[in-house]
């Protein structure tokens, strides 16, 4: 009890130093925090988002690629797929079900999509989970109606019974106008999938808007696919891939996006280095702050030790001291984290429709912070063994 | 018998020249419980050392410092300091205070490695010593005659047996000097402590029945001046 008051009131004694050596380490553990949770939660958010689908038929090209734009609707389409392909893909004996995407519009900047309502009704995007809507209905037939995705629609300020045209291509260009005028007939709930920032009209719409190919207006962009089995996966695969050139058959959709992630991991590590770089500074700074404030604490431990305070207790308190500003700091550092794992997670929902969820547990949340005051109470080893060795004889001497 | 009883007790340090030189050498002295005794003694004639050595701040090279049963100079460090801490109370001339403690916590500070921390008493003793409105007072807030009083209660607050006292008014004026000297007096004699105080100063060793010179007691005193 004893040691806790001496180093609380060691603390407010130093209490500028105090706050600025825990806010450095707020600051450390803050950046550690977020750059280990975001990494870790889009590797494991997006090797899990498929959308409900087991693998994507594309043209001949990345699977990556293919990947991209069918399901996160991030890239452009590497080419398109024939009809004759996607029927034939469609009556497989493998194949539970095909779902034909067409891309290549925009509506400022969010991406047109045309797909079948089959999408919505029949597939759960995750298991258990349909889309559904938040207003209005799903276009009908061939008619120039579309759904938006929940975010887009926010984004885009617009609700049911309001009116656009579509832009040409994937970037906004406002020279690029379609003629075509569609009306919102619904806004889709929101899913955290990449489909809320979509705006989804009808396959026919998108394949016959004006300006388009007219050759190409039975083809579509991809084939989202639902297996019957994982081994039939590996089966296309081979009949595709290896055996075939014209065609990429994208299976499994989670190991892709992990390929991606070990593509970028040298990112993440340089990353992590920063941060674990940034941790040692600050615990750096500890030491720093203690053992530069040691020849004005001589006298007090000197004091101590007269009313009978033993060297070990001494050594004791600016150890847990250090530990106390490394815990002060991480405490601090979880609402940096709170800021910046917020921020980098909605230009991330932004940017793909999908949400981090930066706050259910992760074990860094564990041994960062112990990590961080192990190593705070390391700086204050040699403050504490200085203490330690306090000549309390001469430390009590009159100033003169 | 007597409280405190040192006998060839000798202390040396290394000097700035590379040799040693020994700076305590008392072969006989002792004090009994309750008594009060002045030691004169001008600067640099070692007496400081011979409290620290008494205290058990300081280990002697030989000799033995006998407190009640037990033989300071025959401890370890954490046997002096357990030692130190139950028994006896250190008043020094800078007060000693520590400055982010009250004066309630430096006095509650004080038995936090004694016996154990008892607030009533810390108060009382606060009281005792006239500050029972200062005791969330923080050292700087208080006048130099205030905080020499802190420093007394502090150094009672264990009940020692013994009391040693370091030029205690040495940094308050006549009248304040005075009034200190009075209180730390009174205030041992009804703790039952033995009290020790070294000073130069003739009007405070004018003040006590017994005063020795710490120049005869030390022959390191009396080998430098011969």
């Amino acid at each position: 009890m004893t040691l806790v008051f001496i180093v609380l009131r060691s603390l407010r004694q130093h209490l500028l130093s105090t706050v600025v050596t825990a806010l450095s380490i707020a600051l450390a553990g803050g950046l550690l925090l977020s750059v280990w949770v975001v990494k870790t939660q889009s590797q494991e958010t997006f090797t899990q988002v498929n959308t409900g689908f087991d693998a994507v038929l594309g043209a001949r090209g990345s699977k990556l690629q293919l990947v991209l734009n069918a399901i996160f609707h991030l890239e452009a389409s590497p080419g398109n797929v024939a009809e004759a392909d996607y029927e034939f893909i469609k009556a497989h004996p493998l194949v539970k079900r095909a779902i034909p995407i067409a891309v290549g519009d925009n509506l400022r900047g969010f991406r047109i999509v045309g797909t079948l309502p089959e999408l919505f009704t029949e597939v759960d995007y995750a298991p258990g989970k349909r889309f559904t809507l938040a207003a209005g209905r799903l276009w009908q037939g061939e008619a120039k109606e579309a759904v938006l995705g929940g975010f887009a629609a926010h984004e885009l300020g617009l609700k049911v019974g309001d009116t656009f045209h579509p832009f040409h291509g994937l970037s906004y260009d406002p020279k690029n106008e379609h003629a075509e005028t569609y009306v919102v007939t619904g806004v889709l709930a929101p899913s955290n999938t990449p489909a809320d920032k979509v705006v989804w009209i009808p396959l026919h719409g998108l394949q016959t808007m004006s300006g388009h190919d007219a050759r190409a207006a039975t083809d579509v962009s991809a084939v989202l696919i639902q297996l019957r089995a994982p081994t039939a996966g590996f089966m296309l695969d081979m009949m595709y891939n290896k055996q075939g050139n014209r065609l990429t058959f994208a299976y499994p959709i989670g190991a892709i996006m992990a390929e991606l992630f070990s593509k970028i991991g040298w990112f993440d590590q340089v990353l992590a280095l920063v941060a674990y770089l940034v941790a040692l500074v600050a615990a750096a700074g500890v030491l720093v702050s203690i053992y530069n404030s040691m020849s004005a604490r001589q006298r007090d431990i000197a004091i101590l030790r007269a009313l009978g305070a033993r060297r070990r207790m001494i050594f004791g308190v600016i150890l847990l001291e250090a530990s106390t500003i490394g815990a002060l700091g991480m405490v601090a550092a979880f609402a940096i984290y709170a800021g910046i794992a917020s921020a980098v997670a909605a230009v991330i929902q932004a940017q793909t429709g999908v949400m981090l969820s930066v706050f259910t547990y992760n074990p860094v949340m564990l041994w960062a912070p112990l990590g961080m005051i192990a190593l705070c109470s390391l700086g204050g080893l040699l403050p504490a063994c200085k203490a330690y060795r306090t000549d309390v004889a001469a430390n009590l001497a009159p100033v003169s | 018998m007597s409280l405190l009883a040192v006998s060839s007790l000798k202390k040396s340090f290394v000097s700035p020249e590379g040799g040693r030189k020994t700076i305590v050498d008392v072969p006989e002295f002792s004090l009994s419980a309750g008594q009060q005794l002045a030691l004169r003694g001008e600067s640099g004639s070692g007496k400081t050392t011979f409290l620290h050595l008494i205290a058990g701040i300081l280990a002697a090279d030989s000799g033995s410092i006998r407190i009640g049963d037990q033989d300071m100079a025959a401890l370890g460090e954490r046997g002096r300091d357990r030692l130190r801490a139950q028994n006896i109370g250190y008043i020094f001339q800078t007060f000693n205070l520590l400055q982010g403690y009250s004066c309630l916590e430096n006095v509650l500070l004080g038995m936090a490695f004694g016996p154990g921390v008892n607030r009533p008493r810390a108060t009382a003793l606060l009281e005792r010593v006239g500050l029972s409105k200062r005791l969330r007072h923080y050292p700087r807030q208080l006048s130099t005659g205030q905080q020499q009083r802190v420093a007394v209660a502090r150094a009672l607050a264990n009940h020692p047996q013994l009391v040693l006292a370091d030029e205690p008014t040495g940094n308050l004026d006549h009248k304040h000097g005075r009034e200190a000297l009075a209180l730390i007096r009174e205030t041992c004699r009804e703790n039952g402590a033995a009290l020790l105080l070294v000073s130069h100063d003739p009007a405070v060793l004018a003040e006590f029945e017994h005063v020795r010179d710490f120049a005869e007691l030390n022959r390191a005193c009396q080998e430098v001046s011969s």
